[in-house]
């Protein structure tokens, strides 16, 4: 495995690595530059306000649909189609931007929302922020496969609840992501309905376990953490009636959070060894206060952040003292983010692999190669980690092992392979590598990017190497 | 410059090491040459815990329409299930399995689960793939050990495991080489450049060169088995993505130099939201399982006959319909096996009951079969494990479970 200088560890641990263009290497006190970022609640990207909220994610959905349905009871739909699609087609062979009315909303939305992620990891400076909105996004875990509505909120899920929420309290963090449309989609909790509630006894619908379930077993305590199949049941009582507002159940405000009274099943409950008075919505959000300052969930939160940063076997005492740090400050996230840099100070190598969407940024920064945004995606998803579709609620796996597979690799050298191909002609991969890792680059790399027979073997060479895909 | 050979050591090599540790424990029986036979291996892993009660229904039991409501499959009619034995019938969007059943190459196994007792998606898979009694304790799973104890040189393990997908399954990972495969969407790297790459590995990056190296092996002999056409499948959750995975698995199976066991993963099997009945969402996703079976039997073509095919999945389902027309996770469920090499045309099942008394919790069709069982049962029956090799080895601490026999023709 590879020793190699600090900050160079660091702006790869932490961040995205350096870019090629235009600091070329962060090689001023890297951990100084982390710390500070952290102090300053995080180096956000500009908001864009061409992006959508829920709301109105969700009212150009359906205005979509209704067009949609009017177009199906015309004959003549599939000649349109077909129309749209030479149409396009031909937009882009001569290199036109197609035109947006083209594409489904859904689409649409997903492809601004994926631009906007990928602009901000590859603009970053040290990349920390953008880390950690992936990181609390592959911990709030939500897939788009899911259906349309997943697909058009996974953006703003992690613009509205992660963004401004991940500095704070983790109490807040965690209420935020709960409550937020995307999430009560994904895990079903908006047709969960209490029996016993005023629509139970209407309707003869139920009960749906999904959402009380990851919450306790993924989102907080841990799958040992010490709950019960009781808890998750009880829980998934107290949170009935969390849902979204929508024109069919008019009430509520389209694509916002709502509590439905009538949804939510009566009485107290019990959760991991705590009563609660029934108050409606106050019920599960005062059991969600408790979750979040439960200890296993800061045993939990901290296990795992080391296991993303630093190691996929996480040192017993590094975790328990960023714990430490959890509970004492009443999950003070800014707080435990310092503890952690602290921690991966002290690990001296680059112990991890890439995960796939990391590795592409990496790439790009290291290339100067423009974002093609269907390009990224697709090298993500053929490298195993399709942009906000993980397999299920857990999320994507975040350990080397997942990643270092006799086909994961092979397709590692196709992507560098193709991402080299179209590195702009003048560039130089030697050059590159001083620029980009000077000192740091070993002396193998060094020898095999020199050895090059052609400018695009030598960067496909440059972005297989152990200082592009390990951390 | 190192030699071709320092670069690529053989797999036998690979594997010999690995097979040597644990020859002891190999009782040759089974003398593979000698007998002629060449079995084809494949463990199928459905993830999200398929609804074994949807899969292959007790429609004879007095309970269960009522348990199931809007999603219970009707006994005759529109929609209705297929009859397998009057008791339990099948899914009607499982057509193939279906007749593989009436030629006698399919069984089902009822009322089945490893020893996991709690409902996490995760730690199940992680019980059901590791074999380990629970979750966490290894990175290796029971299938990569159980070839591990193959006598080196045979043809079943000449190659190793082949581990579909960009992320193998947990199942096939561990000391033992394994193959890698995916369905191949950009274009292949040169061979030059592999070279260059794997030489800077050489001095300090042992795992990416051993994984590198695999994953370029198995490419070269799937472009050698004629698999260039195959296209960019449309994912594991997808009926088609589901039968181009098990056409290229089978293509690269069928080859006489090809991999014998393999290992795949298919998603989507979370049914708790409008699962549906006769059609909907399960009914698409089993259809896609159904395809998989077929694709398998043409492309393994003569092979198919010393074929198993073994269908697993975390857990099972809760009985009674949930509240959204959906079901929540259970404990029991079927496994599914299907070949030329199956003793089929029957249900391997001894069946708890539905009555509320009857289900674990009150809410989970109760287990009567250890799934480790019949896992044992193929693994000794089909490719020559001994009785100590699977209890301390591929299944550890499991020698009170005796392999379930007379699964295999």
């Amino acid at each position: 495995m590879l020793v190699i200088d600090q900050d160079f560890l660091l702006s790869r641990r932490f961040g995205f690595g350096p870019r090629i263009s235009p600091a070329g290497r962060q090689s001023a006190d890297f951990a100084k530059l982390l710390l500070s970022e952290i102090a300053s609640g995080g180096d956000h990207p500009i908001a864009d306000d061409k992006l959508l909220t829920v709301a109105q994610a969700l009212s150009e959905h359906e205005q979509f649909q209704e067009e949609e349905k009017r177009r199906a009871a015309i004959k003549q739909q599939a000649e349109t189609e077909k129309a749209i699609e030479a149409a396009r087609k031909e937009a882009m062979q001569k290199g036109e931007r197609v035109p947006p009315g083209y594409l489904p909303p859904a689409r649409r939305i997903f492809n601004a929302e994926a631009t906007f992620r990928f602009r901000a990891a590859l603009d970053a400076n040290t990349g920390l922020t953008e880390r950690l909105v992936w990181f609390w996004s592959n911990h709030f875990a939500i897939a788009i496969g899911k259906g349309n509505y997943v697909q058009m909120t996974a953006g703003a899920f992690e613009r509205e609840a992660i963004r401004p929420n991940m500095f704070g309290s983790f109490r807040a963090l965690l209420k935020a992501a709960e409550q937020h449309p995307a999430m009560l989609m994904y895990l079903d909790n908006r047709l969960s309905i209490g029996p016993n509630s005023r629509a139970g006894a209407r309707r003869g619908r139920g009960l749906n376990e999904n959402h009380a379930r990851e919450l306790l077993e993924l989102h907080t305590m841990g799958v040992n953490g010490g709950y019960s199949q009781d808890d998750v049941t009880t829980l998934a009582k107290a949170l009935t009636g969390w849902t979204v507002g929508s024109r069919l159940d008019e009430e509520g405000e389209l694509g916002a959070f709502h509590f439905n009274a009538n949804r939510h099943e009566p009485g107290k409950k019990t959760v991991v060894g705590r009563t609660y008075a029934d108050e409606g919505l106050a019920q599960g959000e005062r059991i969600l206060d408790d979750l979040a300052s439960h200890p296993s969930t800061a045993n939990f939160i901290a296990w795992k952040l080391v296991r993303h940063f630093v190691e996929d076997e996480p040192d017993v005492a590094r975790v328990a003292k960023i714990a430490k740090v959890f509970r004492a400050t009443g999950g003070d996230l800014s707080k435990v983010y310092i503890a952690l840099v602290e921690a991966g100070i002290a690990a001296k190598e680059a112990r991890k692999v890439r995960p796939p969407l990391e590795l592409v940024v990496a790439s790009l920064r290291a290339t100067e190669h423009p974002l093609v945004l269907g390009q990224a995606l697709q090298f993500a998803q053929l490298l195993g980690q399709p942009l906000w579709n993980p397999p299920g609620p857990n999320g994507f796996p975040d350990a080397s092992t997942d990643w270092i597979t006799p086909a994961g690799m092979k397709v590692r050298l196709e992507v560098a392979t193709a991402i080299a191909r179209r590195t702009p002609g003048g560039a130089n991969p030697t050059q590159a590598l001083d620029t980009l890792f000077g000192d740091a680059c070993s002396a193998q790399t060094r020898q095999a990017v020199g050895r090059a027979e052609s400018r695009a073997q030598g960067f496909a060479i440059l972005l297989m190497s152990p200082e592009i895909q390990r951390r | 410059m190192p030699s071709a050979d320092r670069l690529h050591p053989s797999r036998r090599e690979i594997l010999g090491a690995a097979g040597g540790l644990f020859a002891w424990s190999f009782a040759p029986r089974f003398a593979f040459a000698a007998s002629g036979r060449d079995p084809r291996l494949v463990v199928i892993v459905l993830r999200g815990g398929l609804d074994g009660l949807a899969a292959a229904p007790p429609i004879g039991d007095p309970s269960y329409a009522g348990l199931r409501d809007k999603i219970a499959l009707p006994a005759s009619g529109q929609g209705a299930a297929l009859s397998l034995d009057g008791f339990f019938g099948l899914h009607p969007a499982m057509t193939n399995f279906a007749r593989l059943y009436t030629k006698g190459e399919a069984l089902v196994v009822h009322a089945t689960a490893t020893g996991y007792r709690q409902r996490s998606h995760f730690d199940g898979q992680d019980v059901l793939e590791s074999g380990q009694p629970r979750a966490g304790l290894t990175r290796s799973g029971w299938l990569n050990r159980a070839m591990g104890l193959l006598p080196p040189g045979e043809r079943i393990s000449a190659k190793g495991a082949l581990g579909v997908g960009v992320i193998a399954p947990l199942i096939v990972r561990g000391e033992s080489s394994i193959l890698g495969w995916a369905p191949q969407g950009l274009q292949q790297a040169d061979e030059d450049l592999a070279m260059r790459v794997l030489q800077m590995y050489d001095e300090g990056e042992p795992q990416l060169a051993e994984a590198l190296r695999q994953g370029l092996d198995t490419a070269q002999f799937a472009a050698a088995s004629g698999m260039k056409d195959l296209r960019p499948g449309s994912g594991p959750s997808h009926p088609e993505g589901m039968v181009q995975i098990a056409t290229g698995a089978a293509k690269l199976m069928a080859a006489p130099d090809g991999p014998r066991v393999a290992a795949l993963a298919l998603e989507g099997w979370d049914t708790h939201v409008n699962a549906g009945g006769a059609t909907g969402q399960l009914a698409t996703r089993l259809g896609g399982l159904d395809r998989a079976f077929a694709a398998f039997e043409k492309e393994l073509g003569a092979v198919w006959r010393e074929t198993v095919i073994v269908v697993i999945t975390e857990f099972g389902r809760t009985v009674k319909e949930n509240g959204n027309v959906g079901t929540d996770h259970g404990t029991a469920t079927v496994a599914l096996l299907a070949g030329g090499a199956v003793k089929g045309g029957r249900i391997v099942a001894d069946w708890p009951g539905l009555k509320t008394s009857q289900l674990l919790d009150g809410r989970d069709l109760t287990p009567t079969t250890d799934l480790r069982a019949v896992l044992k049962g193929v693994l000794a029956e089909h490719i020559g494990l001994n009785a100590s090799a699977l209890s301390e080895h591929v299944f550890p601490g499991t020698s009170a479970i005796a392999a379930l026999r007379g699964l295999i023709a």
